[in-house]
């Protein structure tokens, strides 16, 4: 199978989407000529022009509430915000407006937008250009938030956002744009609430989200050379969650690990974790880790960077402790 | 040396009114902030430093001049591109770049890196990595003025782009309302990121939104220190007043991309090289040497003394300690109180 960038295949998904639906269509800053900072949408403006593709002025908290409008009223508008740390600035639009019209109006309104946008650490870029914000937004009942954490799941993931009639907001990893994955030519769409298990293994399960799917996976590899079998599983949408798989897979292995690289406090994991401890308690040989970022707003100095997000190794580490049945305390 | 110091000759503005000391360092700062820009390109390039960064060459008269009378217990709030704000409010260019290195020795302990320098003791608030996000908290420092009995005043820095943002209109409108000691300074380089001001604004010229809040709005040439001088002046001496805020647009241009991932396809070579032929740096030199401040020689030896200056900062920064990985949490939370 042929294989594509994580950017070329955001790209892929939106011109499809755009080509099969003339409602769609996108509006953001810098996304028409500059093709946005990531380049991610380079080409789009030349295939379906301003009209459609549409640069705003910098004008967050009013372009996303414009898209809730126009979702409101027949068209199915794609946002992009241009990074994840731009959320605070749209939270009434997004949150109180879009999130919530269906339900205030008994049904009657609906919002089917994709609010675009990113997530990580570690390139370098502070405090205000580096979180990873999915819990604040999956807090929010009547927004669905998909996680992709490759090529193959930002393209299938988008077209299914592009086509649900729920406000969507969908995290692509900054670092993870150039990262080539075998994506299939032919058409195909990523359900929502259906996890991936990415390696299967009998021992402990590890969850990982969007970028931390990767640290997983390194950290199972180790693993598998001591004698320890790691299942990963990536739930690919937060909201809805796909319980059921990870509620099997932690039965079979006893012991979980849920990572993401949003803050470890009132975070994705604790979710996860807490919902693994109610539904799979009896069946736990350990008590289930939450391994986030840390608590710290993101610093600068990559020599304090690096040490904020888990690692393969840090995650292999609690691995071993939790199969060793070491009693973990939270640190 | 005898200048001509009534008001219609044609010595410009800051020649006639600051004293030769002050004129000398205004363009000692602006080669400062040249050659720190363009020594901060040179290390990224050669992977000395990391991230982004967003370079004001070419914006210099307007950080300067905007700067040259204040003091400093008067604030300002900077913005992403804030390089030359600092510098121009009494920054140290060595600890600027150990930031810029991520090191301990630097304004922040290698906390916040090019797009987060805060300098309090030098009034510096800090510059932002969000569009507008300084417009509200200049109002806020303009306000604690009023409310403490404080006679500073606040500069709040932000640029054409930003002037779209809804923060930058209820700012405006609050400080308008409760006659608030801040001057609003946009510098207007005509675009954000790839975006035109005639592609996103509903205005032609920045200081036109200030009528609709009732306030002074002045548009001047922001290559020419002098005329931002003397917009600065008035609109200080009238918050200072308590008369309220101004808006002073600085109309100039950044000769680089926004920042590192710019294709600059938005903007022509023609238009680029018309703007570096209005340099404000040689400018300004000319302007002093031709009345009588400075010497040619004394031009050269500011411009040989700042590349020393940086070419000292630089090595200080490199050869500075990393941050100590035991203080990773420290100062989320201050240990002080009331
Ligand atoms: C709220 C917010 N939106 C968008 C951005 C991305 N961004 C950074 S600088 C910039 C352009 C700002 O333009 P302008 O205010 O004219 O300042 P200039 O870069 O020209 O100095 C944009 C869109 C941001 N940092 N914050
Ligand atoms: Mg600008």
């Amino acid at each position: 199978m042929r294989e594509i960038t994580l950017s070329q295949a955001v790209n892929e998904a939106i011109a499809e989407e755009m080509r099969r639906d003339p409602t769609v269509f996108l509006l953001g800053e810098d996304v028409a000529e500059a093709g946005t900072p990531f380049k991610v949408l380079s080409g789009l403006v030349e295939e379906f022009g301003t009209e459609r593709i549409i640069d705003t002025p910098i004008s967050e908290p009013g372009f996303v509430g414009l898209a809730v409008g126009a979702a409101m009223t027949g068209a199915r508008p794609i946002v992009d915000l241009m990074f994840g740390d731009f959320l605070y600035l749209v939270m009434d639009q997004l949150c109180n407006q879009a999130a919530k019209q269906h339900y205030m109006s008994g049904g009657k309104l609906s919002v089917p937008m994709v609010l675009r946008t990113n997530l990580g650490a570690t390139r370098r870029s502070a405090a205000q250009h580096s979180q990873s914000l999915q819990a604040l937004v999956a807090h929010i009942p009547g927004l669905k938030v998909a996680l992709p954490s490759s090529a193959y799941e930002a393209k299938g993931l988008m077209k299914t956002a592009i086509r649900d009639n729920n406000p969507v907001v969908i995290f692509e990893d900054k670092l993870m744009y150039q990262d080539k994955a075998p994506v299939p030519e032919e058409e195909y769409l990523i359900p929502f609430g259906e996890a991936n298990i990415k390696r299967e293994g009998t021992d402990i399960t590890l969850i990982a989200t969007s970028s931390m799917v990767q640290v997983a996976e390194k950290a199972a590899e180790t693993l598998a050379a001591e004698g320890i079998s790691a299942e990963v599983i990536d739930p690919r949408t937060i909201v809805p969650l796909d319980e059921a798989t990870l509620i099997e897979s932690v039965k079979k292995t006893s012991r979980a690990i849920v990572i993401d690289e949003g803050h470890q406090s009132y975070g994705v994991t604790s979710e996860i974790a807490s919902r693994l401890n109610e539904k799979a308690f009896y069946h736990l040989d350990a008590p289930v880790l939450r391994m986030g970022a840390m608590d710290v707003p993101v610093p600068f100095s990559p020599a304090l960077e690096d040490l904020t997000v888990p690692t393969p190794e840090g995650v292999a580490a609690a691995a071993r402790k939790l199969c060793s049945g070491e009693l973990i305390h939270a640190a | 040396m005898s200048i001509d110091m009534t008001e219609d000759s044609n010595v410009p503005y800051a020649i006639r009114t600051y004293p030769p000391e002050k004129l000398k360092d205004a363009l000692r700062k602006m080669y400062l902030i040249r050659k720190f820009e363009e020594g901060a390109e040179d290390s990224y390039t050669r992977g000395l430093i990391h991230g982004t960064m967003h370079l004001c060459i070419g914006q210099e008269a307007s950080s300067v001049g905007t700067c040259l009378s204040l003091t400093d217990s008067d604030k300002i709030t900077s913005t992403h591109r804030g390089h030359g704000h600092c510098i121009a409010k009494g920054a140290d260019v060595a600890k600027m770049f150990a930031e810029f290195f991520g090191k301990e020795t630097g304004y922040c302990r290698g906390r916040g890196g090019s797009m987060h320098i805060a300098d309090p003791s030098k009034g510096n608030l800090g510059a932002n990595g969000i569009v507008g996000g300084g417009l509200p908290i200049a109002v806020g420092a303009a306000l604690s003025a009023k409310r403490l009995g404080r006679d500073d005043v606040t500069i709040c820095f932000f640029g054409d782009g930003a002037n779209n943002e809804g923060a930058f209109h209820e700012s405006v409108n609050m400080a308008a309302v409760w006659k608030l000691p801040v001057v609003f300074v946009c510098e207007n380089n005509k675009y954000g990121m790839s975006t035109s001001i005639d592609r996103s604004t509903s205005v032609k010229s920045i200081a036109d939104r200030a009528k609709g809040y009732d306030i002074p709005g002045v548009s001047v040439d922001g290559n020419d220190i002098s005329a931002v001088a003397e917009a600065i002046e008035t609109a200080v001496a009238r918050a200072r007043a308590g008369e309220g805020p101004s808006l002073v647009e600085n109309v100039t241009y950044r000769w680089r991309g926004h920042s590192k991932s710019d294709r600059n396809r938005y903007r022509t070579k023609e238009e680029i090289s018309d703007w570096m032929e209005r340099d404000p740096i040689p400018r300004f030199a000319a302007d002093l040497v031709s009345h009588g401040i400075l010497s040619d020689a004394e031009v050269a030896e500011l411009d040989a003394d700042t590349d020393r200056e940086i070419a000292e900062a630089i090595d200080f920064a490199r050869s500075g300690p990393d941050p100590d990985i035991s203080a990773l949490t420290r100062d989320v939370y201050t240990e002080t109180a009331a």
